[in-house]
């Protein structure tokens, strides 16, 4: 896919590493479609395959707390019936070409995408499905009834999970009454109406807020009337409305919740960063040396290596339209929770006030830039870049920039940054499972905090951790 | 480090392990870039060239899992996994995974019932540097009883957050407890707790000293590299690496069960589950045989798509369940088994659950499947044969699984010819003959309330047939 991978020379040692590094990267191409949409496009012919998706500023934080669920469910039903195709047909004709189509949803983004092979046959036929899908969906009412049944079914079951206990507890300390603290509730869920659905569809699912990825084999030309097909049919314009300003500072909190499991599920956080923060990049590589870096982190390193107190430690930062949440997370037996919890703590203090250290911050760049080539080394990984960079208006030159960026950040620049962020005295934590000490709480409502795919889009391994 | 929890994975596969590099028209080519040599020490090294992106991944697949282990030692191979990033004679403790890192690598490792293997994805001028370590722990691990004290603690937590606290992994456990009399699928990857409080490093010792030698592994390196250089590389760093003499194995079978057995789990959750395994068989000759393709085909029949008969009938037409399933493995050392799952809706029972599905079988195995069914679950394998290209890990993936099970990933082309040639009466067939009563184990999860006065069922406790 990357043809002129061949001219980059690659100098790994020493000093050189960083100067000497230069990655090829897809080459974007960029226009507005007569619809109005924005359009990205990689065009690639190596493989038969294309990859589309399609993005609306239309995530749960457009929601609101008396039909929390709403943009969720708009978003579920959009492939289960369209102009002139039942739920079954969209799914068979999808299957008859070897067709996936796949939704999206987090706090910011509602989007659907697409594989399908190149072959004429088989994409316009999947093309053409996902153009009435998102163009002309119906939301039948027994299919909404239906879905309705079966979504209230899963948060009665999450609300027995300690993850979901934990998450949702955790979303509303940290947010309060902001919508990226919200969750859907079995009764918000109930109040959905199909005119709810209908209201919130014409008004966040609109040409000039799409944003349309396309990866693959097809030419300039093709793409062009892709983008066209899929949003021509939308409406021009419209108002989404913004996200309110998420409050930055919080007071500390701690929540312990009773839980049969064997083990405590600890939750530490604030509000940490939006997507186009100016501190992007040294929060990013930061939280690498703190919580991010798989075996090599501080966290890592002082709670399971040295002390075999947990399998599952990390720490990331939500890079969402309005700051996401920064989170510590683990799980360690009961009977050794708050012990784990003071070291926890005592780690991110350690760190908020000396930073880290050079030897660190060289470690980090080396695995971050010199990492880089395995972030888009498919096209699966491409179209997530597209879509990131897309939606949250990222410069085009963001992938040939990345590692320049990366190796500017300094020391100073990590500690002061952290500094500013992130307050141990002032953080929300929660415990579920928690060993009896303190005040057990019932569960309470709150917000289920599903981080979307926190990180930089190539931070996803393909083999889970 | 993972385990890869085969019998979830099984539930999910349905086709995708079909999905290999070389669909029918593409196989002639693809099938030209996969090279193989045996070293002198009996290691096999296979390399598939895929150009695309200037990265590689090197895996090395030890032909020994937790089916190897005997009673009182369970959950050993795992532990090994684990053993494995904690240093040798000349890489101290963490140094791995440092060296990885600052290669700008990401690396992890997986066991199975069937195999343990260990992977490093990089910039493909970084392999040397990962055969050096791959190849060092192949022969000169260290093993201390100090780290073993830590380590053992870390997978008790891996069992605690993945098993024990998780209703349906438990169900999971106790149903292959209860399906196997004989054979050592009947314990989990991960080990009986009670058996991971007794192992001790010198049964760590043991295993690596049966199970870890060149004659016993695989090495597989995909990517943007050449075969005759990675040959070169494989002898110059695993080449000296003496073979050496290998246990005997034992050939374990499982006997006819008689009759159908039932289970229930009792877990904090909110909605009860069901799960219908059947013993069937897997591919052995993969000329020669014909049901384990009849039962991939009736896999995806009943569950290839949204629209397929389970989801469709169930889901959405009687809303008897709010999710439903069928899986079926073809590939594995051990025996196989075609599984049914499903959650009962709000209101209705896992009794009616499993009457709707059984009558979906009966439906089947009376009526037969339609041509429209065939050709769409075949269209679904072709083109999924095609989007494998996109992941150079997953066709590293598909050739060490083979060959680890006993099969050869020179069969693929030939298994897919025979899945496509499947026909309508062999799916009905193999449905009649396997899907049958004596053939069948029942695990029931009886949801228990969060603060009831219930016992917590913990791992390890004994279960009734």
């Amino acid at each position: 896919m990357h043809t002129k991978i061949a001219a980059a020379v690659l100098v790994f040692s020493g000093a050189l590493f960083f100067s000497g590094t230069a990655f090829a990267t897809p080459k974007i191409q960029h226009w507005q479609a007569p619809s109005g949409a924005r359009v990205y496009f990689v065009e690639d012919h190596d493989l038969p395959i294309l990859d589309v998706a399609a993005d609306f500023a239309a995530g749960s934080s457009f929601d609101t707390a008396e039909k929390a669920g709403l943009a969720g469910l708009t978003h579920g039903l959009l492939d289960l019936g369209a102009e002139g195709l039942s739920e079954d047909e969209i799914a068979r004709n999808l299957a008859d070409i070897g067709a996936q189509m796949g939704g999206r949803f987090d706090a910011d983004r509602s989007g659907m995408s697409l594989r399908t092979l190149s072959s004429a046959v088989e994409r316009d036929q999947a093309l053409n499905i996902l153009a009435r899908v998102l163009q002309r969906p119906l939301f039948p009412e027994n299919v909404l009834a239906r879905e309705k049944t079966r979504l209230i079914a899963g948060l009665k079951e999450a609300e027995t999970k300690p993850e979901s206990i934990a998450g949702k507890a955790f979303g509303k300390a940290v947010f309060g009454t902001h919508p990226y603290g919200l969750s859907s509730e079995v009764a918000s869920v109930g109040k959905i109406q199909r005119a709810d659905i209908e209201a919130f569809y014409r008004v966040h699912y609109f040409a000039q807020a799409a944003v349309i990825s396309i990866m693959g084999d097809v030419t300039r030309a093709e793409a062009e009337a892709i983008a066209q097909q899929l949003t021509g049919q939308l409406p021009q314009s419209g108002d989404a409305g913004s996200i309110p300003l998420v409050t930055m500072q919080i007071n500390a909190s701690e929540q312990r919740i009773a839980h049969p499991a064997t083990q405590s599920h600890i939750l530490i956080g604030v509000p940490g960063m939006a997507r186009n923060d100016p501190d992007y990049f040294p929060l990013y590589v930061g939280n690498y040396i703190l919580g991010g870096g798989g075996f090599v982190s501080r966290l890592m390193l002082e709670v399971r290596e040295k002390r075999g107190m947990a399998y599952n430690i990390y720490s990331y930062f939500v890079p969402t339209r309005q700051p996401g949440v920064f989170q510590i997370g683990l799980q360690t037996k009961k009977e050794q929770a708050d012990e784990a919890l003071q070291l926890v703590r005592a780690t991110l203090r350690e760190f908020i006030a000396k930073g880290p250290t050079a030897k660190e911050l060289q470690a980090a760049k080396q695995n971050i830039i010199g990492g880089f080539p395995l972030r888009i080394d498919s096209n699966k990984k491409i179209l997530e870049y597209l879509s990131v960079i897309g939606f949250y208006g990222l410069p085009l030159t963001y992938l040939d920039d990345f590692t320049g960026k990366v190796d500017k950040v300094s020391v100073a620049q990590i500690h002061d940054a952290f500094r500013r962020r992130i307050n141990p005295d002032a953080m929300a934590t929660v415990i579920v499972g928690a060993p009896k000490v303190g005040n057990p709480q019932p569960p309470s409502g709150g917000a289920e905090l599903t981080p979307p795919d926190g990180k930089e889009p190539g931070d996803k391994t393909e083999h889970g951790q | 480090m993972l385990i890869e929890l085969v019998w979830a994975i099984k539930m999910r596969a349905r086709l995708l392990k079909y999905l290999v590099f070389p669909v029918l028209f593409f196989a002639v080519a693809a099938h030209a870039e996969v090279f193989e040599q045996t070293l002198h020490n009996g290691l096999k090294v296979i390399v598939k060239e895929d150009h695309r992106a200037p990265v590689v991944v090197q895996q090395v697949w030890y032909r020994a899992g937790s089916m190897d282990e005997r009673t009182g030692t369970t959950g050993i191979a795992h532990v090994l996994e684990h053993m494995m990033f904690k240093g040798t004679k000349s890489v101290p403790v963490g140094e791995f995974s440092k060296r990885i890192a600052a290669a700008g690598g990401r690396e992890n490792a997986f066991t199975s019932y069937d195999y343990t293997a260990y992977f490093q994805q990089l910039h493909k001028s970084r392999l040397p540097l990962a055969m050096q370590l791959e190849s060092d722990r192949m022969h000169n691990l260290s093993l201390s009883d100090a780290e073993f004290g830590k380590e053992i603690k870390v997978v008790m937590e891996e069992r605690r957050m993945r098993t024990d606290d998780e209703p349906q992994a438990l169900l999971s456990e106790k149903l292959m407890a209860a399906a196997y009399q004989e054979h050592p699928y009947q314990h989990p990857v991960i080990g009986w707790m009670n058996d991971l409080l007794t192992l001790s490093a010198g049964d760590a010792r043991a295993w690596y000293g049966l199970w870890y030698a060149p004659n016993n592994a695989t090495l597989v390196v995909a990517g943007d590299v050449k075969a005759s250089e990675v040959f070169a590389l494989a002898q110059r760093y695993y080449g000296d690496i003496p073979a050496r003499k290998l246990p005997a194995r034992k050939n374990f079978s499982e006997p006819p069960q008689l009759g159908v057995k039932r289970i229930v789990v009792k877990a904090p959750a909110q909605l009860p589950r069901l799960v219908m395994a059947y013993h069937a068989p897997v591919l052995r000759d993969p000329a020669q045989d014909w049901q384990p393709y009849a039962l991939e085909v009736l896999a995806g029949v009943l569950d290839g798509n949204e629209s397929a008969r389970l989801n469709k009938a169930l889901v959405r037409e009687q809303q008897l369940a709010s999710s439903v399933g069928a899986g079926y493995d073809s590939t594995s050392r051990g025996p196989g088994m075609f599984m049914l799952e499903g959650t009962p809706s709000e209101g209705k029972s896992v009794a009616e659950l499993e009457a709707g599905l059984r009558a979906q079988l009966a439906q089947l195995v009376q009526d037969g499947v339609s041509e429209d069914e065939l050709k769409r679950v075949k269209a679904q394998v072709t083109a999924s044969e095609v989007y494998k290209r996109d992941s150079v890990f997953y066709q590293a993936m598909q050739i060490g699984q083979l060959e680890s099970i006993g099969l050869s990933y020179k069969a693929i082309p030939l298994m897919l010819q025979k899945l496509q040639a499947v026909t309508a009466q062999q799916v009905q067939e193999v449905a009649r003959e396997f899907i049958k009563d004596d053939n069948l184990t029942v695990a029931v999860l009886d949801p228990q309330p969060l603060s009831g006065e219930h016992k917590h069922v913990r791992g390890g406790a004994s279960h009734a047939h």
